[in-house]
């Protein structure tokens, strides 16, 4: 069966079953290998991509549920080269350690800084409540989230130097 | 047909004896639900009271779990101001910690034992029924004097009641004693002879502080409890079916108190189901609460349906008919739910229930299975208990429709759901409010 889905604003016409989770067409098929397998029941975050602008888990998604719907994965927040805003918050706070959780930490505090791009500490601790660091990196990527609001804030004030950049 | 003329004259004077009648009613009736304020005391110190009498009251404001309903989402506890939605508006829910100014610091217990049995404040307002005062009136008043003791050492907290949201004209508070004359009639609890210690202690429990029927009975057109043999036939609490406790419901297994100790105590039992939306909470105070308590509950709840055989028929799996008929929601099932829920998935092998034994899939209404899917929940014991994360954003309300189809046409023999689409479109709005 053939199921169209667009990611990062590209669409890609699959030869799936439509059962197959998002993460492994993500992975397997667009090579798009950001977003990980942690545990497969929605329980670490690991996989987190945004639909629609929502974060999900795309182990527990089918890809036949997001048939023509906006996929974002965190290859769509940046590049090595030109990484995002946030990206570049998550570099300077060094928030990474293994780094297995990351793509789906920049995309779960993504979505929170895309709806609300002032939110406070106790926001920002209930919206990445979902997902889990093993190495115990928490403290550093709330840094990170926190250094990403500041910055942004300074693109406001007229640092068009720092502005964040978008493929 | 000779007819009545109404002459001016007449008019008048029925137009005054109507006036007069009202008049008298009301002042009648101001008379009547009149109640004077009680003076304030200085707030009492944690030394006032006993160790032992701070330790039960804690365990008995469990059982009643005052702390769900009286602290907000991410706030204070017990500092209140959780919005609770009734078909009559919304209350916001009371700082019932001791600060003198916003919560009950300056009341005495006789004013705290007035508001629990007769659902008074300390300054004579009315109380609106939300605090389930026709329950609390059966409790004994040594244990609400503990339940005083707990709530008065409490850390102060300044959080003013926020305003009502009612409909006209229930914002009119003196109207609730007409609403008391009606209903509130209970009294004190006694035990029955003809059963066991453990029977009523539990009894106790259930009817007064744990006003475990405030849920599962349904309620009448002015908002009191259904009693009788309506008692326990299942309610509604914030947008969840909370299943009939009388052995009237579709349960696949019946309950026994084992199950229901179990149940009560960790969130989950292998053949039910586990605890979602309001009975989260419930079962979170009930983990903590002394092993007797809940165990006596337990019993005594299971003691409601012991004479009658579950109704549904024995639990069904007719996985490929459900395909046949409903691919769509198959395809779903695989993807989204079998990592979990499937035959021999990992989850499967902890003792989690077996779908086709979870009551949420045989109730006549769709509406827990709707709401598991787009909400989840979280564990209500901690880490280890069960829980099930959130498909809102990852499924449409017509994916939703369709995999709740295939589930109920799965695992249940029961009448297929209807309106599907728009039962997950209700709960969806309901998240996208602030």
């Amino acid at each position: 069966m053939t199921v169209t889905i667009t990611v990062n604003g590209a669409d890609h016409a699959l030869d799936v079953d439509p059962a197959t989770p998002l993460l492994y067409v993500l992975r397997d098929d667009l090579e798009l290998n950001g977003a990980k397998y942690g545990c497969g029941l929605g329980q670490c975050g690991a996989c987190t991509v945004h639909i629609d602008g929502k974060p999900a888990f795309s182990c527990l998604t089918p890809v036949g549920a997001v048939a023509g719907r906006r996929i974002r994965t965190v290859e769509g927040l940046g590049s090595a080269e030109a990484p995002g805003l946030l990206q570049q918050a998550f570099e300077t706070e060094q928030a990474a350690q293994c780094g297995y959780c990351i793509a789906g930490m920049l995309m779960r505090a993504q979505a929170l800084l895309d709806r609300n791009p002032d939110p406070d500490e106790a926001q920002i601790r209930a919206h990445m409540q979902t997902n889990l660091c093993r190495c115990g990196t928490h403290m550093r990527i709330l840094r990170a989230i926190r250094r990403a609001v500041a910055m942004r804030k300074g693109v406001q004030v007229g640092a068009q130097a720092a502005q964040e950049v978008r493929p | 047909m000779k007819r009545t003329r109404w002459t001016g004259r007449t008019a008048g004077r029925w137009a005054a004896g109507g006036a007069l009648a009202c008049i008298v009613g009301i002042g009648a009736f101001l008379a009547i639900a009149h109640r004077s304020d009680l003076p304030t005391i200085p707030p009492p110190k944690a030394t006032d009271f006993p160790a032992e009498m701070l330790s039960h009251g804690a365990a008995l404001a469990a059982i009643g779990d005052c702390i769900v309903c009286h602290t907000a989402d991410g706030g204070v506890a017990y500092a209140g101001g959780r919005a609770l939605a009734t078909p009559f508006g919304t209350l916001y829910s009371t700082n019932i910690t001791p600060d003198p100014e916003s919560g009950i610091g300056g009341w005495s217990k006789e004013a705290f034992k007035r508001a629990m049995r007769d659902g008074v404040s300390r300054d004579g307002r009315h109380l609106y029924p939300a605090l389930p005062y026709d329950h609390y009136r059966q409790v004994h008043d040594g244990d609400l004097d503990a339940i005083y003791a707990f709530l008065m050492t409490r850390p102060p907290v300044s959080a003013p009641a926020k305003a009502n949201e009612l409909v006209f004209p229930l914002g009119f508070r003196p109207l609730l004693a007409g609403w008391k004359l009606l209903f509130l009639h209970q009294e004190e609890f006694a035990p029955r002879p003809d059963r066991d210690a453990e029977w009523n202690h539990g009894a106790y429990l259930a009817e007064g502080l744990g006003h475990c029927s405030g849920c599962h009975s349904p309620r009448n057109i002015a908002g009191a409890e259904k009693t009788g043999s309506d008692a326990y036939s299942g309610g509604v609490a914030e947008g969840w079916v909370a299943p009939a406790l009388n052995g009237s419901g579709p349960a696949a297994v019946r309950w026994t108190a084992d199950s229901l100790f179990t149940y009560l105590r960790t969130g989950v039992d292998g053949r039910h189901g586990a605890a979602a939306g309001p009975m989260g909470p419930v079962v979170h105070g009930l983990s903590r609460a002394p092993e007797a308590n809940v165990r006596a509950i337990a019993t005594y709840i299971a003691s409601l349906s012991a004479d009658r055989a579950p109704t549904a028929p024995a639990a069904a799996d007719r996985a490929a008919e459900a395909a046949r008929t409903n691919p769509a929601g198959a395809a779903l099932f695989a993807g989204a739910c079998a990592g979990c829920h499937e035959n021999g998935a990992p989850m499967m092998t902890q003792g989690r229930p077996d779908l086709s034994t979870v009551t949420a899939l045989q109730l006549d209404r769709p509406d827990n299975a709707v709401r598991a899917i787009l909400q989840g929940f979280h564990a209500p014991t901690g880490p280890a208990g069960p829980a099930m994360p959130s498909f809102a954003a990852s499924l449409t309300d017509v994916q939703v429709a369709d995999l709740a189809a295939y589930l109920r046409s799965r695992f249940s023999e029961r009448p297929a759901w209807t309106a599907l689409e728009t039962a997950a479109a209700t709960v969806r709005k309901e998240e996208s409010q602030p």
